[in-house]
């Protein structure tokens, strides 16, 4: 696998559009498994290598993952496998096996397959925006073009059988990342995430789980996978994140009225640092980003591209601006690359388009 | 804010457990929380909390019993190995531990009934057994009955469904 084209083309969850930058992304997986066959953290090397060798042949064979590719974690280096962790394209449990696992790829990124990471299988599709119920129609599909093949574990009475019980039943697992400075900066966000762990849903920061929540970006997903089918998690993910999403929008008309100096201070200094800075932290960087996110959702700061923040929060993480520089940097150098990166970048972004030049 | 339990030091882990829809908060902190078996460094699992793992002060020395731990037939998983992940080793596990997952499943998902998507072949696989179980009830209750002849019928239906479903098998 050739990561280096990863560096040219957009994450697949990052529009470059920015209609609505609230809901950042939307993302569907499921999880599953070969009926025959121990799973993978209980089998042998050899077992799961058995095991990847065939799904591999299955996946490279299915229509829906477009000029698939298809490469070992075994082949991978560290930081190939910190820049997929980074594009949210393999999990961080993924990141530290070896032989007999993998991931296949779908050209655009938009649908991956992991090997043998907790389950046999893990079908993922992300999304854009709030697009849950195209991501659950994308991966449906690939995993119908599976069992074709596949037998899968499955039981009538508690559906697909996982690794894990938690994800027993659809092994679905839907999630959307949500950008809600405004619930942050009025104290409300402790509020709304209580309230979801009571409807069942759960709630973590941006590189999921065990992940802190920089940036004021939040995931949230379904918790429970016994019970409820697949066409009502979407159903009860997206209504709750509609409501989330009123939330912060009036959550952000309260900041303006009452502080307005203030966010406006805020979105003008983060334009100013980060466009002017030489040294980045990763943390400083992506809650700046985010300020300036909120100032250009506001009307405060305008950009002639505003698709460059999406752009900066992924080349921005450590592996990327590795890949990007060709080398090795220590913390030190990486928040120097991460600043001229940025600087850059913006200034790009704000040129007046010249037609006259293409 | 102090510790709840030991009421010296201060709290430094905020806990929030949902017990039966009531929200409740426990601050503690680092050593107290470590104590009562929560791993204060990683994520922590619902499978975990729920198998009351993550901590090392619940590990009891392996007292050897006379009745041997009952292990998964197909993969050989004990029940102490699950325990000890909160993974399981193969499908065949959900069988052999059931009486175990069974109140799992339900304090975890709520459910007992799965809903929604199944793979096409075990799909063909429930419907006909459905369909064969009504055909077989009435086929009993028809005999129960003294109608031999309605019962003569059914049971030509039944053997023509299963002949039937062969046929299908072969055919593909």
């Amino acid at each position: 696998m050739n990561t280096e084209r990863f560096l040219k083309q957009p994450s697949a969850w990052l529009s470059d559009k920015q209609a609505d930058s609230i809901t950042v992304s939307s993302r569907v997986r499921l999880a599953r498994n070969r009926k025959d066959s121990a799973f993978p953290g209980w089998a042998g090397e050899e077992e799961c290598d058995r095991i990847w060798q065939e799904l591999r042949e299955v996946l490279l064979a299915c229509g829906t993952l477009k000029k698939p590719d298809a490469v070992s974690m075994a082949d991978l280096s560290t930081l190939d496998k910190q820049l997929l962790f980074e594009r949210h394209l393999i999990s961080r449990e993924q990141m530290e096996r070896k032989k007999g696992s993998g991931v296949v790829l779908r050209d655009d990124e938009s649908v991956a397959a992991m090997v043998n990471e907790e389950d046999h299988l893990r079908l993922q599709c992300i999304r854009p925006g709030l697009d849950i119920g195209t991501a659950w129609e994308a991966v449906n599909k690939l995993d119908s073009e599976i069992e074709k093949t596949v037998d899968y574990a499955f039981s009538p009475k508690i559906g697909y059988l996982t690794a894990c019980p938690s994800n027993v039943g659809t092994g679905m697992r839907a999630s959307v990342m949500l950008h809600v400075p405004g619930l942050v900066l009025m104290n409300e966000i402790n509020a709304v995430v209580k309230g979801m762990a009571k409807i069942g849903l759960a709630v973590r920061g941006l590189w999921g789980e065990g992940s802190e929540a920089t940036g004021n970006m939040f995931q949230v997903s379904n918790q429970m996978t016994l019970g409820e089918g697949e066409a009502d998690i979407v159903r009860n993910l997206e209504q709750i994140v509609l409501e989330i999403v009123e939330h912060e929008k009036n959550a952000r008309l309260r900041l303006f009225e009452r502080r307005e100096d203030v966010v406006r201070d805020h979105a003008g200094r983060a334009l100013g640092i980060l466009s002017n800075a030489h040294i980045l932290t990763t943390k400083e960087c992506l809650d700046l980003l985010s300020d300036l996110r909120l100032g250009i959702d506001m009307g405060i700061v305008t950009l002639e591209r505003p698709g460059v923040i999406n752009d900066l929060l992924i080349l921005t993480q450590p592996a990327h601006l590795q890949k990007l520089e060709g080398r090795k940097l220590k913390a030190e150098e990486r928040d120097i690359a991460r600043a001229l990166l940025v600087r850059s970048r913006l200034k790009a972004a704000n040129k007046k388009s010249d037609k006259k030049q293409s | 804010m102090k510790c709840e339990v030991c009421k010296n030091k201060e709290a430094t882990i905020h806990l929030t457990q949902v017990v039966d829809g009531v929200v409740k908060k426990v601050h503690l902190c680092e050593q107290c929380a470590a104590k009562s078996g929560f791993d204060v460094h990683g994520p922590m699992s619902i499978t975990d909390i729920l198998l009351g793992m993550g901590g090392s002060e619940t590990e009891q020395p392996v007292v050897p019993t006379k009745v041997p731990d009952r292990s998964c037939p197909r993969c050989h998983m004990r029940r102490v190995d699950f325990k000890k992940t909160g993974r399981l080793g193969c499908p065949a596990c959900y069988e052999a531990f059931e009486d175990q997952l069974s109140p799992l499943l339900r304090v975890m998902h709520r459910h007992e009934q799965h809903k929604g998507k199944i793979p096409e072949r075990e799909r063909e696989h429930v419907q006909s057994s459905n369909e064969l179980k009504v055909l077989k009830e009435r086929l009993d209750k028809a005999i129960e009955d003294e109608n031999y002849e309605e019962a003569a019928r059914l049971r030509d239906m039944i053997q023509a469904f299963r002949s039937g479903k062969k046929q299908k098998k072969s055919a593909s």
